[in-house]
């Protein structure tokens, strides 16, 4: 969004998130984190810092003076402490009601604000959740051939375009959240909910599963990918592209043994025969930042380690161990699906 | 009867006879050994209740410390996912259901009858077997954390997560079948608590006079009532899913994974408040006896609790924000959510004024409660936060929720519950704990819990979010972990102090504490024996001891009611609710092995099903059942003997039936209880049918034929009014037409009970293939249930009759069972209405 952007606003939402940390006295909290309500890189993530600052000051003040009060009470002779049942009145009632009045009113324009699309037709994303990856599909994008364009663990939007997350889970329940663009909403099977995302400062900024949903919960995390509007266009256009052809034997002999290992079965990678549909797409794998929903780094090595020993590294998940591939076929097969970017 | 006192007067003359005291020590005498087992004296019952709350404690405490060691580093490998998981879930399920509920319910039964100047609660043997059920209970769930099969669902298990397809194993079934039957137990507490208060109270404290912790406990156990049916709903819908797949949660089939949160939230909020809510009573308690004066705003406490507990239902959706729910109910819960911060408001201005205008005595209590006040304080307002919708989108299953929730319990609950094991202990055997251990464990404690909990404000706000048994290394949290991790094993220390200082006095190192030694104005403080005070002081204010300085030294002389035995057993005065006038001397049943018996048969009988032995669950089940009707056979006794004078020209009859009797009190709530419950799986078919109505049947053709409903219900109609005639027949002393009329009513009530299955049989529905079979299929087994409730219940007063121990004297178990028999009456014909008039009316 225009209104907001500007090297000036960065530095203030700097100085809002060390406010914060400050003032909850934790050093520690000045790190600057991808995935962190402190740090907001989107309209709605900023506006809910506000509110925070708003709620942490607000409490801070009522904290510190009722403890005072406290204190006071308890060295305070008797004879000197005012008043006995105003407090009840003044404290208990009156001061709540009016107060917690007011902050209705500005949590539900606060709430509106963040539902707002301004206008603008948002750009739609589907994003269902699986024990534990994420599948997301741009349901008005078509990739070469007529599908809808799907892909894994990684959403890339334009920056400063609302985005409608319609989100829902396949198996259990699941929630969707990236602190560092907005509040989080719940992947029911069964139902359909909507979050509007405003991204604002390019950069990654990473998500979490946030409701626990079995064995691998805390393996469960993914990318957003802010850009430029004319960098997602050409990501778009990249994205629609089937897989690029292998270059060099290696490359050839890696998707020969991917396409014998059975992979297909699970996995489509869209180009060639792989077309199955139980995990996630890997037309375009190399290019995404991390791998396994977050759990390891995105290295031909790593992808191999992963191959040979999924369960090793995140046990109970869907794909199974291939220990039976010698080490020239998973080396192969990891730099093939590397170099699909 | 008699007027009441006129304020000079002194119920009972002075000196008393020597044999007075004798007969009541005789009647009261505890037993030894092994006997142990057969007690249902609250003072034993409820410190060995009070022991076991904090054994599992500990054992939940101890399961934190080492996911707090699995979470110290990013990366760590100290448990793995499967136990962590175990751990987390057995660790909040031990807090919540094992520890933090029953110690509330267990001081009220050690606490309650003291302070009431009652000798015993009203049903001595519910507790003892609520406490057994409660301890063989809570020892199997923890110990399936031996064995690797305990519940790793969450401590909410959250379907489709803990369905049968996505948690095969006997874990969830551990859950599910332990809970519920320590459910029971809490429920059993419930009953006990709320007839305790509203029947058992001294002459003249009328319900103005009550102190603020039987407030407390008043509201508490009438939030159970209507509260833990929801919990019980939901854990027996899903165990049946489980069992036979009835996809009450199953969205394919037109379940609703919704369906659970409503229920469990519906019961897990108020069960905040049932937890804090005793808590809060005990701090309105010490606070004016530490600071030498009355409370300050004794009416607006009592509003405010109460206040809390009608509030606390309207809360359970903020547990739902980020679900989905529509933006204008979701204001609505929120606005709910922040008005329940008044009545606690109210309280902390009300002790923080009852401080300044007293002269504070400083007692490891007035730490604990200083600290207390601060750490509840701030949990409050870190809860106003999260009822704010937009911050509680980011805070919610984050690490923000985990430090607000231990802020508001730890804050809320556990350091009153210590500062109460300071202040009271000198009633348990008229020993002090140390002052210094004491101070020593309070600080670690503060201190630690602090560093432990406040930094993960901040991580959970860094996006760290919950039940996550490892995290990656670069994400900023490493340091907030670390600092969390050492100040829980400074706040275990502390606790460990506590426990070392408790062992000290046990093995006989306590000082001797003097009379009052906290110099506190109300009657818990009156020397007493197993058989409670000698005498039963008449109350004239909130603050007796404070207001009659020589009532202490009359009541231990006998001067008040009841200063024997008269009868030669146990009994204490049941008095009117409201006015709180005489109106019986309740016989009370002494030590027995019945109610351990259907204790542990009980708890047997639900380990099994856990463990899938269906059919060898019989054996305990039955036998658990003949332990039941041991128990209550030779209760009831009838008038067996004349009207005693009780003091104060009170003669009162030993025997009262109708609805005076303690009993139909007792029935009359579990039918509340019972009701609740009905409502819940009411409202489960109307919530599934707004979830998937594309599973409801479309027009009649598929329905039964409306002759099914007014057949059925005439038949309930009927049974309803064999019932009352039987009664008739009691009344007029006629036993073969009472015999003849219940069996004739069973009879019906068979028959229109097995007649709503079979028509929805024979209309070729089919309880696994939709959320609308299930639920139609539900609804009849829960008629089915009652009605073999009611084969037991008939039996068990045929029996009577037969053995001649009913007759129009001598009808309390008839009476009970005809509450239940009506009530059943009028349930089948509501769930008739529901089933066959709903799907023609509304698709």
């Amino acid at each position: 969004m225009d209104r907001r952007s500007g090297r000036s606003e960065g530095r203030r939402r700097n100085w809002r998130g060390a406010a914060l940390a400050g003032g909850m006295g934790l050093l520690a909290a000045c790190e600057r984190g991808p995935q962190s309500a402190l740090h907001p890189a989107g309209r709605n993530a900023e506006a809910i810092l506000d509110l925070t600052l708003i709620l942490v000051a607000g409490g801070g003040v009522i904290f510190l003076f009722v403890m005072a009060l406290a204190g006071y009470a308890v060295i305070a002779r008797p004879e000197r402490f005012p008043g006995g049942r105003a407090w009840i009145i003044g404290g208990g009632l009156v001061f709540p009601i009016v107060t917690l009045t007011a902050l209705q009113v500005y949590e539900f324009a606060v709430a509106r604000q963040l539902s707002d699309t301004g206008g603008v037709e948002p750009l739609r994303i589907e994003v269902t959740g699986y024990m534990w990856w994420w599948e997301v599909r741009y349901p008005d994008v078509r990739v070469e051939g007529g599908e809808v364009l799907r892909t894994a663990n990684r959403l890339v939007i334009p920056a400063g375009r609302p985005v409608e997350v319609v989100v829902t889970a396949a198996d259990v329940i699941h929630s969707f959240w990236v602190p560092s663009l907005g509040g989080k909403m719940d992947m029911i099977p069964g139902h359909e909910n909507r979050l509007i995302l405003v991204g604002e400062r390019p950069g990654t900024y990473r998500g979490q599963c946030a409701e626990y949903c079995g064995a691998q919960h805390a393996l469960m995390a993914f990318d957003v990918v802010v850009e430029p509007p004319d960098r997602f266009e050409e990501w778009l256009a990249a994205e629609r592209r089937p897989a690029a052809e292998p270059e060099g034997p290696q490359q050839t002999a890696g998707r020969d043994a991917f396409l014998r290992a059975g992979c297909g079965s699970c996995h489509t990678v869209r180009g060639t025969p792989a077309n199955g549909a139980a995990g996630p797409d890997l037309t375009h794998v190399g290019g995404r930042g991390a791998l396994a929903a977050g759990t390891l780094p995105n290295t031909p090595e790593a992808l191999a380690g992963w191959i040979a020993g999924a369960q090793h590294i995140k046990p109970e998940n869907r794909m199974p161990s291939f220990p039976i591939l010698g080490g020239d076929d998973l080396h192969a097969i990891a730099v093939w699906l590397e170099s699909l970017k | 009867m008699t007027p009441p006192l006129d304020d000079a007067a002194l119920p009972n003359r002075l000196p008393r006879p020597k044999e007075e005291l004798e007969a009541l020590k005789r009647a009261w005498k505890p037993t030894s050994g092994l006997g142990l087992l057969k007690e249902v004296n609250n003072n034993i019952i409820g410190v060995m209740y009070i022991a076991t709350a904090l054994l599992f404690f500990v054992i939940s405490g101890t399961l934190a410390l080492v996911m707090r060691t699995q979470l110290a580093v990013p990366e760590n490998d100290v448990l793995g996912h499967s136990l962590y998981n175990q751990f987390f879930t057995v660790h909040g399920t031990g807090m919540m259901f094992l520890f933090a509920v029953p110690i509330v319910e267990a001081i009220g039964v050690f606490l309650l009858p003291s302070m009431l100047a009652a000798r015993d609660l009203p049903f001595p043997r519910l507790s003892a077997f609520a406490f057994w059920a409660y301890l063989f209970g809570g020892l199997a769930f923890f110990c399936s954390l031996i064995f690797e099969v305990a519940p790793d669902g969450g401590w909410f298990m959250y379907p489709p997560l803990t369905s049968m397809k996505f948690s095969p194993g006997i874990n969830a079934d551990f859950w599910l079948l332990g809970i519920g039957f320590i459910e029971i137990s809490a429920i059993a507490g419930a009953i006990e608590i709320i007839v305790g208060i509203l029947r058992t109270r001294p002459p003249g404290m009328t319900l103005d006079k009550i102190p603020v912790y039987c407030w407390s406990m008043l509201v508490m156990a009438g939030m159970i009532v209507f509260a833990f049916p929801a919990v019980i709903v939901a854990t027996a819908l899903l165990e049946i899913e489980r069992a036979f797949d009835w996809p009450f949660f199953i969205a394919e089939r037109g379940g609703a994974p919704l369906l659970w949160q409503h229920l469990f939230w519906f019961f897990g909020h108020p069960e905040v408040y049932i937890i804090f809510l005793p808590a809060a009573g005990l701090v309105s308690m010490m606070v004016p006896a530490l600071a030498q004066r009355p409370l300050v705003g004794h009416d607006w406490v009592v509003v405010a609790l109460v206040g809390t507990g009608f509030f606390s239902f309207g809360l359970w959706v903020h547990h739902m924000f980020a679900t989905g729910i529509p933006p204008l109910s979701l204001s609505f819960f929120s606005a709910a959510s922040m008005a329940v911060s008044v009545p606690a408001g109210i309280q902390v201005f009300a002790w923080i004024a009852t401080l300044g205008k007293g002269r504070l005595q400083w007692t490891v209590a007035t730490w604990f409660l200083l600290g207390f006040l601060f750490i509840f304080v701030a949990g409050g307002l870190t809860g106003v936060m999260v009822a704010v919708i937009p911050f509680d989108w980011q805070a919610h299953d984050s690490y923000f929720v985990v430090a607000h929730l231990h802020y508001v319990l730890i804050g809320g609950m556990v350091f009153p519950v210590f500062a109460g094991l300071y202040h009271w202990w000198p009633t348990l055997k008229g020993t002090m704990l140390s002052e210094r251990l004491g101070r020593w464990a309070f600080w670690m404690m503060f201190i630690g819990f602090n560093v432990a909990f406040f930094p993960m404000h901040v991580s959970g706000l860094m996006g760290m979010p919950r039940r996550v048994y490892t995290y990656p290394g670069d994400l900023g949290w490493n340091v907030l972990n670390m600092v969390s991790t050492v100040g829980a094993f400074v706040m275990a220390f502390g606790v460990l102090l506590v426990l070392i200082d408790m062992a000290r006095d046990a093995f006989g190192r306590g000082r001797p504490a003097p009379e009052n030694p906290w110099k506190a104005g109300t009657l818990e403080w009156i020397p007493n024996d197993n058989y409670a005070t000698r005498s039963i002081p008449h109350v004239r204010s909130l603050y007796p001891l404070w207001d009659n300085p020589s009532l202490s030294r009359e009541v231990q002389e006998g001067a008040h009611y009841l200063p024997g035995a008269p009868t030669r057993r146990r009994e204490t005065i049941v008095t009117s609710p409201i006015e709180a006038r005489p109106q019986y001397l309740m016989p009370m049943p002494g030590p027995h092995w019945s109610h351990f018996l259907a204790g542990l048969f009980t708890a047997a009988h639900f380990i099994c099903l856990a463990v899938q032995l269906y059919w060898v669950s019989l054996v305990p089940g039955v036998l658990a059942i003949a332990s039941v009707f041991w128990w209550v056979w030779s209760l009831d006794k009838g008038a067996d003997h004349p009207p005693q004078d009780v003091g104060g020209g009170w003669r009162v009859p030993v025997y009262l039936q109708g609805s005076e009797n303690h009993s139909w009190w007792g029935t009359a709530v579990l039918l509340l209880v019972d009701g609740t419950a009905f409502a819940c799986l009411c409202f489960t078919y109307v919530f599934l049918w707004t979830v998937s109505p594309d599973v409801w049947p479309v027009g009649t053709d598929a329905l039964p034929g409306l002759g099914w409903l007014f057949g059925e219900a005439a038949l309930w109609v009927v049974a309803a009014g064999a019932m009352l005639l039987a009664s008739r027949a009691v009344a007029g002393n006629r036993p073969w037409a009472t015999r003849g009329l219940l069996l004739a009513g069973l009879l019906l009530m068979l028959a229109a009970a097995v007649a709503e299955p079979y028509n929805r049989i024979a209309s070729g529905l089919v309880a696994s293939e939709s959320a609308y079979g299930a639920i139609v299929y539900m609804l009849a087994s829960w008629q089915v249930f009652h009605v073999v409730i009611l084969v037991l219940m008939t039996g068990f007063t045929l029996a009577r009759s037969f053995a001649g121990r009913l007759h129009a004297r001598r009808r309390v178990t008839f009476d009970n069972v005809m509450l239940v028999w009506l009530y059943t009456c009028g349930q089948g014909i509501v769930s008739l209405l529901l089933v066959h008039l709903f799907p023609r009316l509304a698709v």
